[in-house]
């Protein structure tokens, strides 16, 4: 970017030096000449999936897969949690929402998720109080400012963001704040990696293990999927020189058939993870039996809920919705392939609504509203549309 | 004796439904705010309608409604906004601006002065633009109906003989500038609304933009269309001339004006500056052999001293960015609201 | 939810709960520092850069981890600079003959 010398015209630190266009090219000609030994083709390309949604939507903006060939395809893993929210999650969202003492605090990402009545953002255009927020300390305060009214936060998120929920709770509980509240939908990464690798028809060589997740559980939550699994895994940062020196890595580990875990955002990522928010994780947070998981069904221990001792924050409790009120989940429409394009088992400009009935106007599923979903990111980024595409 | 019928009689602290009705109390708002602000016609008279005398060349006419929310933020409001909007639209046009309109709507209960801030701040940027308020309207809704305030302005300006400026004359070679950094408005907005807690000394780039399109046209008069970048950014901007001309237009990552920090605002949320609308930006299409001139041109004036070369024209469709990576990146219409990822 | 970004501690703002201001390219805003509060006390995370996340410090940079990473990436370069000149000369070499 250029920026004329003023307050911080340097750059940004810690990012520009993973943009540089001269290490991309070094790193293109190294993982092409990695495919080449590897034997990779267009017609028989090496699966690489990237977990996170954030790494989608990097991959996506810079136009990393573009850069490198036929040889590799990126598979788009489950690692986005709006993505993989189940409408009957939205629902419960709106029930809370549209109770007139109720402010209903949320990140702005997930407002505009579906559900069977319309999304967050339409509750919001039919009257309820909902605010997008950047921090659940952001709606801590809002609790705080607003004593007469009901602040619900809607949490979710894989491990990455579980700290900063539990931290916020745990604060609420210290101030003994009464009109604060969660609604816990948090979910974690191992479980539906080891689902989706258990599938016989999935195909995957290798992955890109999440960052931010491992920075707060550290690298060997993902062990199994080597000694289990026998594939490897780089987990890498967000920046476009991360993520490409990260398929560099993981793709020796696939050519030498050496599966193992490495880490390429060791500037970010410790080996065993954060002590203090993997402590404040633990106070406030259980695994739950089950949770369900857009596209991917049911699966055990995937999720975690708010421990009975902090029963006063929790939103399902105290509003009697969700699991605790023993529902069940509702259907996605019908035709909706969020669920196989999730699995990575089918891509965006295969599913017969994408860019026809399902558009970033009009979204039928999470996989379009979320900048993350690889839809949305196809949708935006490769201007992909049906007559575009080669039948 | 003049004087002494102009002693104030408006006593009222809040605006009530009778500010609107028509009568006597209508009246004082309207002389006591408006024209206190706009200045009375030359000759004194009020009249349902204002009589102007157009100069040779086309006329262009242009309105638009401004209903932003808070009214007043960093670096501008909704008042400073009405009037460069519309000047600004009729600016990129190749006009000269004169006369507008000022059309108030305002909820019962808006404290007078907050509307004599607005009144004022659309008198100081219609003099900077060079233009005056001629006439006007004010009705008064109920509680609820309206976020305090909506403008309405139009804006009637002269374009001279000689000069056609249209998206459709956008052709392959030409180059993209702009005048300065980008998305300013549009951050400044976000922060002020939402529940951000950023702290930063962004500010609107509210501003007109008659002056610097005047220095453009003289340096480069070849210069083909222009557009004035707001709601949708820039990428709604060059997306509406890519379309209407039938051409492809590469940007170039790397050489987008932008505060630092804008770029950390956007970094945090995950917002993408293209996007980010704009009450300053002014995009310009001009033939490569008069570039560095309407470059110059820009530079020499403090509304374009960040002015920069962003992008070329060729051949295709649609709008593409070369990626600081090195990589290209379609760059579509943006549907709604950018969203803050957290992701 | 993914979105970390770097940004360095400008300030100390309070002990319990440990917070402080991080600034971004600029931007500044409170950020929470439970999660990386460091042996020697929270005053040692003056001036040091951490990855913040929706309001909360999650890690401190390692700088030195940093230089390696790039430091990998510069031979990275130079030994593809190497290969892309030998094929270069090789392809002249070729054509001579």
């Amino acid at each position: 970017m250029n920026e004329r010398g003023e307050g911080g015209g340097r750059g940004m630190r810690f990012a520009d030096e993973f943009r540089d266009p001269a290490r991309a090219r070094a790193l293109v000609a190294a993982i092409r000449a990695v495919l080449k030994e590897i034997g990779a083709t267009a017609a028989d390309p090496v699966h690489v999936m990237e977990i996170c949604g954030g790494h989608t939507h990097a991959i996506f903006r810079y136009g990393i897969d573009r850069m490198l060939g036929d040889g590799i395809e990126f598979l788009h893993g489950p690692g986005c949690p709006v993505c993989v929210l189940p409408m009957s999650r939205v629902d419960d969202c709106l029930e809370i929402a549209e109770r007139e003492e109720v402010i209903f605090a949320s990140f702005g990402d997930a407002m505009r998720v579906p559900g069977t009545r319309g999304s967050l953002a339409d509750a919001k255009a039919r009257g309820a109080d909902v605010r997008m927020v950047y921090s659940p300390l952001d709606a801590l305060e809002l609790a705080r400012r607003n004593p007469d009214r009901e602040v619900v936060f809607f949490g979710l998120g894989f491990e990455t963001t579980m700290p900063s929920t539990a931290l916020t709770v745990l604060q609420a509980a210290r101030e003994r704040l009464g009109n604060f509240s969660l609604f816990c939908n948090h979910i974690l990464v191992p479980p539906p990696i080891r689902a989706l690798l258990r599938d016989p028809d999935m195909r995957i060589d290798g992955f890109i293990g999440p960052g931010h997740v491992s920075m707060v559980t550290g690298i060997h939550i993902y062990d199994f999927i080597a000694e289990e699994f026998g594939r490897p895994v780089t987990v890498s940062g967000f920046e476009p020189i991360d993520l490409m020196q990260s398929v560099l890595m993981v793709l020796e580990d696939i050519r030498d058939a050496t599966p193992r875990i490495r880490n390429q955002y060791a500037r970010v990522v410790p080996e065993h993870g954060n002590k203090a928010a993997l402590a404040a994780i633990d106070r406030v947070f259980t695994p739950r039996d089950a949770f369900d998981w857009r596209g991917l069904g049911e699966i055990d221990r995937s999720g975690v809920k708010i421990r009975p001792e902090f029963a006063r924050w929790d939103a399902e409790e105290k509003f009697g919705v969700g699991y605790a009120a023993g529902k069940s989940s509702g259907r996605e429409p019908e035709g909706c392939m969020c669920g196989e394009v999730v699995k990575g088992m089918m891509k965006p400009t295969e599913c017969p609504m994408f860019g026809t009935i399902c558009t970033p106007e009009n979204p039928m599923g999470a996989l379009m509203v979320s900048s993350e979903g690889a839809c949305a990111a196809y949708h935006l980024y490769a201007g992909l549309r049906p007559e575009e595409v080669a039948s | 004796m003049k004087d002494m019928e102009r002693l104030p009689r408006l006593r009222a602290r809040h605006v009530t439904l009778a500010h609107g009705g028509g009568g006597r109390a209508m009246r004082d708002l309207v002389e006591e705010v408006f024209l206190e602000a706009f200045g009375r016609p030359g000759d004194g008279s009020l009249e349902d309608q204002a009589r102007l005398e157009l100069p040779p060349g086309r006329t262009a006419f242009t309105t638009d409604s401004f209903v932003v929310s808070p009214l007043f933020f960093p670096g501008g409001d909704i008042g400073a906004l009405a009037v460069n909007g519309t000047v600004n639209d009729l600016a990129v046009g190749g006009a000269r601006p004169l006369w507008l309109s000022a059309a108030f709507i305002i909820e019962e209960g808006t404290a007078i002065d907050l509307l004599r801030r607005v009144a004022a701040s659309m008198a100081r940027e219609a003099r900077k633009a060079g233009v005056t308020i001629v006439t006007g309207d004010t009705k008064v809704v109920g509680r609820g109906q309206a976020d305090g305030v909506f403008v309405t302005t139009a804006g009637i300006g002269v374009i001279p003989p000689g000069r056609n400026l249209a998206a459709e004359n956008v052709r392959p070679g030409d180059v993209v500038l702009v005048n300065g950094r980008l998305g300013d408005h549009g951050a400044t907005i976000l922060n002020a609304r939402g529940d951000l807690a950023l702290e930063t000394p962004i500010e609107s780039d509210c501003r007109p933009l008659n002056r610097l399109m005047e220095a453009v046209l003289a340096a480069a008069p070849s210069c083909r269309a222009a557009r004035d970048a707001t709601r949708g950014g820039i990428a709604a901007a060059l997306n509406e001339i890519a379309e209407a001309a039938g051409v492809r237009i590469e940007i170039d990552e790397a050489a987008l004006p932008l505060r630092s920090e804008i770029r950390g605002f956007c970094e945090i949320l995950g917002l993408d500056p293209l996007y980010l609308a704009n009450e300053g930006v002014l995009v310009t299409f001009v033939a490569p052999e008069e570039a560095e001139a309407a470059l110059a041109a820009m530079r020499a004036l403090p509304e374009g001293q960040d002015a920069a070369v962003i992008g070329r024209v060729r051949q295709g469709r649609g709008v593409v960015l070369d990626t600081v990576l090195g990589g290209q990146r379609i760059v579509d219409m943006l549907v709604g609201d950018q969203l803050p990822r957290i992701c | 939810m993914c979105l970390g970004i770097p940004g360095r501690v400008v300030e100390i703002t309070s002990e319990d709960p440990p917070a402080g201001i991080v600034d971004v390219s600029g931007v500044r805003r409170k950020v929470d520092l439970s999660c990386t509060v460091p042996a020697e006390g929270l005053a040692a995370l003056m001036g040091k850069w951490v990855l913040v996340h929706v309001g909360f410090a999650m890690s401190v940079i390692d700088e030195d981890e940093a230089a390696r990473t790039l430091a990998a990436l510069e031979e990275l370069g130079e030994a593809m600079e190497e290969i892309e000149a030998m094929h270069r000369s090789a392809a002249m070499l070729e054509e001579a003959e």
